[in-house]
């Protein structure tokens, strides 16, 4: 995986990503960042959050875009920001080819995105992953529920400052 | 056991006690529960595949726990799992036999530090009898922890407990340590 | 049409000839049973737990439960450094370690400056596809012996066994094998592999055939899975599906193809997709068949990197490894093909400590599984546990 095996392809995918994030600019404007141009992974950020639903249709539909395929999304935390976050990279499987980065934040304490569940599927049991490792609701999601830990766990174990609980269920805990 | 080996013919008496007769019966047909957690699991499955065939010991793996004399516990036990774990050996009928295969289910294994959700040794919440070590262990060590299974069952006896019998185990043991060291001794002095 | 039990109490209707077809007929239902399914059950293949929804014999609804085996990866991974997350992955893919080390050291590798030696590159594909081999060998088995049949589950574990000794050989242990490191590999291949190597491809054709010949022309198993669960491919592409599941909905996407990493651009293999005349598109005969053709492939790839590896006396392989593993600023999203899917790792990195921010794997088993409650809608009892099968699940890899 040398240097310059690896920059000519990805440079091709800074481009391809430069003229999908053109297309969404256009449509929503000042709703999403700038392009972030690095060669690893292309990405803007939804700056009103409440529109995201809406990005993503556009995104999946528009047949210039065609973002079919939701490749992965992972939460993450912000502890300077103190925000919450997602990351999720999506392509167009098949047709077009391309792919982007997208990512919406929320504030650390009762933040709320909206959901693309219904947008791709995939998005339902890991968005669940996030609310049940981040602790962050998504607003309109079928059935949010924590998915890995038990239903009675206490924090959210992926927040960087999580303390462990001593015992659950009178089984201790920590080593 | 020798005695099928030993031709007897038809008119014979044999003597021997309740215990022999009941405990050889007993480990001559250990069935396991097939209950796999993990990444043991699988060298479990290899084991009572065709390479390493643990039926020809007796050992088949049972669907249900009300039919099984043995769990192991093959793989990393979670606080999720650990109130199953209890229920499902609560399911078996007496006397029941625990093989804890693996490190994390010996201790938590690599996930001691900061797994929070992984229960640290399935001692905690069920008591065992058998340790076996490895990440995952291989077949044969499986065996080996199956054949003290088979040991520990042939040290018991009506009216002693278990702690007992574990406890004539342990004497009646040989450090396999001292037997490598004279073996590796002796392959030098050759 | 032929009933099956008495119209009152039963909604079940099969055609009769073979057609396994279940028709659910809205005006006659009967009581609704919760039945649960795991998390111990033999063939949830690990600790799965299902809740179906029952009426009769027909599944309403079965909502898959999670977390059982929650090993809480993730946090490992932020919490030590880069070289010690690679014995993390090997276990959560516990049935094919290779590639998912592959995988994470691709993701990492974008981030960092190496320059990967050609050897080490061929070393990588050929003990992944031995892996890979390895790892369908189990779904394979595991999903005869759910269908009911012993006999290819003991002809795959023998024939896995071969290879398990191979990788052995090459990296010191059986199936965890922390073997493809961060830069390189952690050892050469010994002394008389690709001998070794070429003589098992030589044996494992026919023994791929004869596996073939048990399971695909046998009556029963093709009943038992020829139009069942099926997945429309569009539907597939929405749930994020990829890897044989994908391929078995029709649709021809193969990372090894698209991204184009390593040395696959080189080789020549074909992308395996069911063409229609045994399976229905998208059913689960579609998805065995899609692995059992892999193999074949899997076989074409060792046997043209053996023969184009190159040989170098006193290779180490260790050489492109940093000292300090510090990737860049940045974020990153690597992937390779696992025989499951698409393993992918987000990682972050600060550029200033040599652990990951925040590293998430996108698993292919836990994306696959999410579509359990849309496959198993309206099917009977039995043919869950042919879904679940075909779906080929790695608990591990799915909790994490």
């Amino acid at each position: 995986m040398g240097d310059t095996q690896e920059n000519i392809p990805q440079s091709g995918e800074v481009i391809a990503a430069k003229a999908v994030w053109q297309v969404i600019n256009e449509k929503f404007g000042d709703a999403v960042s700038e392009l972030d141009e690095n060669p690893f992974m292309p990405f803007f950020e939804v700056l009103k959050r409440e529109q995201w639903r809406d990005i993503a249709l556009f995104m999946r539909d528009n047949p210039k875009l065609r973002f079919t395929y939701m490749a992965c999304l992972s939460g993450v935390d912000y502890p300077e920001e103190r925000k919450l976050g997602i990351v999720c990279n999506l392509e167009s499987l098949g047709e077009l080819g391309h792919r982007i980065a997208v990512k919406v934040k929320c504030d650390r304490e009762g933040g709320i995105i909206p959901s693309v569940a219904k947008v791709w599927k995939t998005a339902d049991w890991h968005e669940r992953e996030a609310y049940d490792m981040y602790g962050m609701e998504f607003s309109g999601h079928p059935d949010l529920r924590r998915i890995l830990c038990p239903e009675d766990w206490e924090g959210y174990p992926l927040r960087k400052d999580y303390q462990v609980q001593e015992t659950y269920h009178g089984i201790k805990v920590p080593e | 056991m020798g005695l099928l080996d030993a031709k007897i013919s038809k008119h014979n008496v044999l003597v021997t006690s309740v215990d022999n007769v009941m405990n050889w019966a007993r480990l001559s047909s250990l069935w396991p529960m097939g209950f796999g957690l993990a990444c043991c699991a699988i060298e479990m499955m290899a084991t009572n595949a065709s390479n390493y065939d643990l039926e020809r010991f007796g050992i088949f793996p049972r669907a249900s726990p009300r039919q099984s004399d043995l769990m192991i516990v093959a793989g990393t036990v979670t606080m999720k799992m650990a109130e199953r774990v209890i229920r499902l050996y609560e399911q078996m009928p007496e006397p029941r036999y625990v093989l804890s295969m693996g490190s994390c289910s010996n201790c938590g294994g690599p996930y001691w530090k900061h797994g929070y959700h992984v229960l640290k040794g399935v001692d905690r919440i069920i008591p065992v009898d058998v340790y076996v070590p490895g990440c995952p262990p291989r077949p044969e060590s499986l065996i080996g922890g199956l054949m003290k299974v088979q040991e520990l069952i042939r040290m018991e006896q009506i009216g002693i407990s278990r702690a007992e019998a574990l406890k004539k185990l342990e004497e009646k043991s040989i450090d396999p340590g001292q037997l490598i060291q004279a073996a590796r001794k002796g392959a030098i002095a050759s | 049409m032929q009933e099956l039990g008495k119209a009152e109490h039963s909604s079940v209707r099969v055609t009769p000839k073979g057609d396994n077809r279940v028709i659910i007929e809205k005006d006659i239902s009967s009581e609704e049973m919760i039945l649960n399914m795991g998390p111990q059950h033999p063939s949830t293949h690990g600790v799965l737990r299902l809740e179906c929804k029952t009426d009769g014999e027909v599944v309403i609804e079965a909502e898959p439960y999670l977390g059982y085996l929650h090993r809480c990866f993730e946090k490992h991974a932020e919490m030590v450094d880069y070289p010690g997350v690679v014995p993390f992955v090997d276990r959560m893919d516990y049935l094919a370690s290779m590639n998912s080390d592959f995988a994470f050291c691709i993701a990492v590798e974008k981030l960092l400056d190496v320059e990967i030696p050609r050897r080490v590159e061929f070393i990588r594909v050929i003990v992944s596809e031995f892996n890979r081999i390895a790892s369908h060998l189990v779904a394979i088995g595991t999903y005869a012996i759910d269908l009911g049949a012993f006999t290819p589950f003991l002809f795959c574990f023998r024939d896995r066994e071969h290879i398990l000794n191979l990788l052995e050989w090459t990296s010191g242990a059986r199936m965890l094998y922390n073997y493809i490191l961060i830069g390189g590999v952690a050892y050469d291949f010994p002394e008389g592999f690709k001998e070794r190597a070429l003589e098992f491809v030589k044996y494992f054709r026919p023994k791929a055939l004869e596996l073939q010949k048990l399971l695909t022309e046998n009556e029963i198993f093709v009943k038992r899975t020829k139009g069942i669960g099926m997945m429309p491919a569009d539907v597939a592409i929405n749930y994020g599906w990829s890897g044989p599941m994908l391929r078995g909905s029709g649709v021809e996407w193969d990372l090894r193809k698209e991204d184009a990493y390593s040395i696959y651009p080189e080789l020549d293999f074909k992308v395996c997709v069911p063409d229609g005349r045994f399976s229905d598109i998208g059913d689960c005969l579609s998805r065995h068949l899609v692995r059992a053709m892999e193999m074949e492939e899997s076989l074409n790839i060792i046997e043209q990197s053996l023969e184009m590896m190159p040989e170098e006396d006193g290779f180490d392989p260790r050489a492109a490894i940093p000292k300090r593993i510090r990737p860049k600023a940045g974020e990153v999203y690597g992937r390779a093909e696992n025989p499951r899917g698409e393993l992918g790792f987000y990682i972050q990195s600060d550029g200033k400590s040599t652990s990951p921010l925040r590293c998430k794997a996108r698993s292919s088993c836990f994306v696959n599984l999410s579509a359990m409650k849309e496959l198993s809608l309206g099917q009977l009892i039995p043919d869950l546990v042919s879904i679940i099968g075909s779906i080929d699940i790695v608990l591990g890899e799915v909790d994490r």
